[in-house]
């Protein structure tokens, strides 16, 4: 079963096709990861999928469901969840209430701290419940806009370059999350870090200048001469 | 002791001591803090927007006024007793804070400031306007016969300092709850980071405007009670010095803080009376006092409470 696609999605800035007709299909419980270099359009399209940003023209369907009118705050309650690119967390606020605050949205009462709880476990800042937000590091930071996603128990969870500023070691539990979640989720993944993305998606689509370049499993992915020639370099 | 029982006690602790002080002050004082009381109740409504919601209101005046007509005018005209007065009060509040906050809340930032300054002064020029009925900047007095609330005459000092002090803890009180709440704790989330707590899922606007009108009913609430209880109603409260006035009082107490507008408020009140006492240039001590405020206490007096001593002040 198809959870989202796109048809004909574009967006224009001045005549410029940040993206360009895509169409796009995500089957439920798939990871899917989205490539491509510096300003090919990734986040502009996930924009687009989420709201943040209205499309030139094109249709979003989500659960078979036009969306593409829908304000964001509806599609969220729908149950995509977005975690940001540039950390946008509550900077003044404590780590606990800033994931509080996305699991109020479903669940009441004594329920919403053991959410919590689970959600800061999981991202491995258990430790760090009470602290502010703003004083975590710039890593620990970018775990808590993943806990922010997670404790949504979102149906599709997009994910803006999480590894970005990860430690290693970060980076290999990252991993080990997205493995377990993808049982439950279905998550569409930007990544720059190519390990990250050969280990955990089951397919990728590739962004060169706005449109689909390339889409497949990763070791397709991987031995496409016109991929390796746009981004991946040829060594 | 936990963050509850401290809020309980420091909350609960100035009713108290607001409670008890009118058995011990002198008559001048007495006064002086009856006013205080209901004018901090407008800070309160003024603080829920600007304090909480991160919205700067330039044009407050407008929903003092609102439930200061809307209670003189209908005791004035229609001659309704005070206890449905005050409700015609709140009620006229709630509809124009609705209106305007459907209205402003199309803008943000400094055209928001613009836009609900030029509702105030539109709200202020309507009162000159219908003059036959408002009487214009020479207001008009609500008598004493008309000032019996359930049989309790509130042109009494202590009766008045009495309706004050209930009127205050009701909004304290409801602010208290309102910002522990799930809702207020939005609001937060909103003030400190709009697009995020967007793309959490919450109706950013259906918030503010929610805001707009608990802001606005409060404030209305004081006006309404400030007309009953000192019995004159007249423009200078709907004037822009009444928008500006909330504004000194929850930035020198501390925005965002429950205690801060009866801080702020009290603090500016007897700056004033003060310093008048010393010199004819009072006004030079006041701004000479709220730039060194400015300069370190930039938070605000509970603000500095907050950073200071307990960081859970809600």
């Amino acid at each position: 079963m198809t959870l989202l696609s796109t048809r004909g999605l574009t967006k224009q800035y001045a005549g410029l096709h940040a993206v360009e007709d895509v169409d796009f299909d995500l089957p439920q419980g798939q990871v899917r990861a989205l490539i491509g270099p510096n300003g090919a359009g990734k986040t502009t399209f996930v924009g687009m999928l989420c709201g943040r940003i209205a499309p030139t023209r094109g249709t979003v369907i989500f659960d078979g469901k036009d969306i593409s009118t829908l304000p964001a705050h509806k599609r969220i309650a729908l149950g995509m969840a977005y975690t940001f690119q540039i950390t946008s967390v509550f900077a003044n606020l404590g780590v606990a209430e800033n994931v509080a605050l996305a699991a109020r949205r479903r669940l009441q009462g004594a329920a919403v701290q053991d959410a919590v709880a689970d959600a800061l476990a999981q991202v491995g800042l258990g430790d760090r419940i009470d602290q502010t937000a703003g004083d975590l590091s710039y890593g620990h930071q970018r775990l808590l806009e993943i806990a922010m996603g997670l404790v949504q128990k979102p149906r599709l969870l997009i994910l803006d370059e999480p590894t970005q500023g990860l430690a290693e070691s970060e980076v290999a539990a990252f991993k080990t999350l997205i493995r377990a979640l993808s049982d439950t989720t279905t998550i569409l993944l930007i990544e720059h870090n190519m390990s990250v993305v050969m280990e955990t998606a089951d397919v990728i689509t590739v962004l060169n200048f706005g449109r689909v370049l390339a889409e497949g499993a990763p070791s397709d992915i991987h031995a496409d001469a016109a991929v390796q020639a746009a981004y991946l370099g040829t060594g | 002791m936990s963050d509850t029982a401290k809020t309980a006690f420091l909350h609960g602790g100035l009713l108290a001591l607001l409670f008890a002080l009118q058995f011990v002050l002198p008559a001048y004082h007495h006064g002086n803090l009856a006013r205080i009381m209901v004018l901090a109740s407008f800070a309160i409504g003024f603080n829920v927007m600007f304090g909480y919601t991160g919205l700067l209101s330039l044009g407050h005046a407008l929903f003092f006024a609102a439930g200061m007509y809307g209670m003189g005018l209908s005791v004035q005209i229609l001659g309704f007793s005070p206890a449905p007065a005050l409700i015609a009060g709140l009620i006229a509040g709630l509809v124009v804070a609705a209106l305007v906050g459907a209205l402003a809340l199309r803008t943000v930032g400094v055209a928001f400031m613009i836009v609900t300054l030029m509702f105030a002064q539109a709200g202020y020029l309507t009162v000159l306007y219908f003059g036959s009925y408002t009487r214009g900047d020479e207001g008009f007095v609500i008598q004493q016969a008309q000032r019996m609330l359930w049989g309790i005459d509130l042109s009494d000092p202590a009766n008045r300092y009495f309706a004050a002090f209930a009127l205050f803890a009701v909004c304290l009180l409801t602010t208290l709850a309102l910002v522990r709440s799930p809702f207020g704790k939005v609001l937060i989330a909103i003030r400190e980071n709009e697009d995020r707590a967007r793309m959490l899922g919450y109706d950013v606007f259906k918030y503010k405007l929610a805001a707009v009108i608990v802001s606005g009913t409060i404030s209305a609430a004081a006006g309404a009670a400030y007309g009953l209880l000192f019995g004159y109603v007249g423009a200078t409260f709907a004037s822009v010095q009444y928008s500006i006035f909330p504004l000194l009082w929850v930035l020198l107490g501390g925005a965002g803080t429950v205690l801060g507008p009866f801080i702020g408020t009290l603090f500016m009140f007897y700056l004033i009376d003060l310093s008048s006492g010393i010199t004819t240039a009072y006004m030079l001590i006041a701004g000479v006092v709220l730039v060194l405020l400015t300069l370190f206490a930039p938070q605000g007096l509970a603000g500095e409470l907050r950073k200071r001593v307990w960081r859970g002040l809600p």
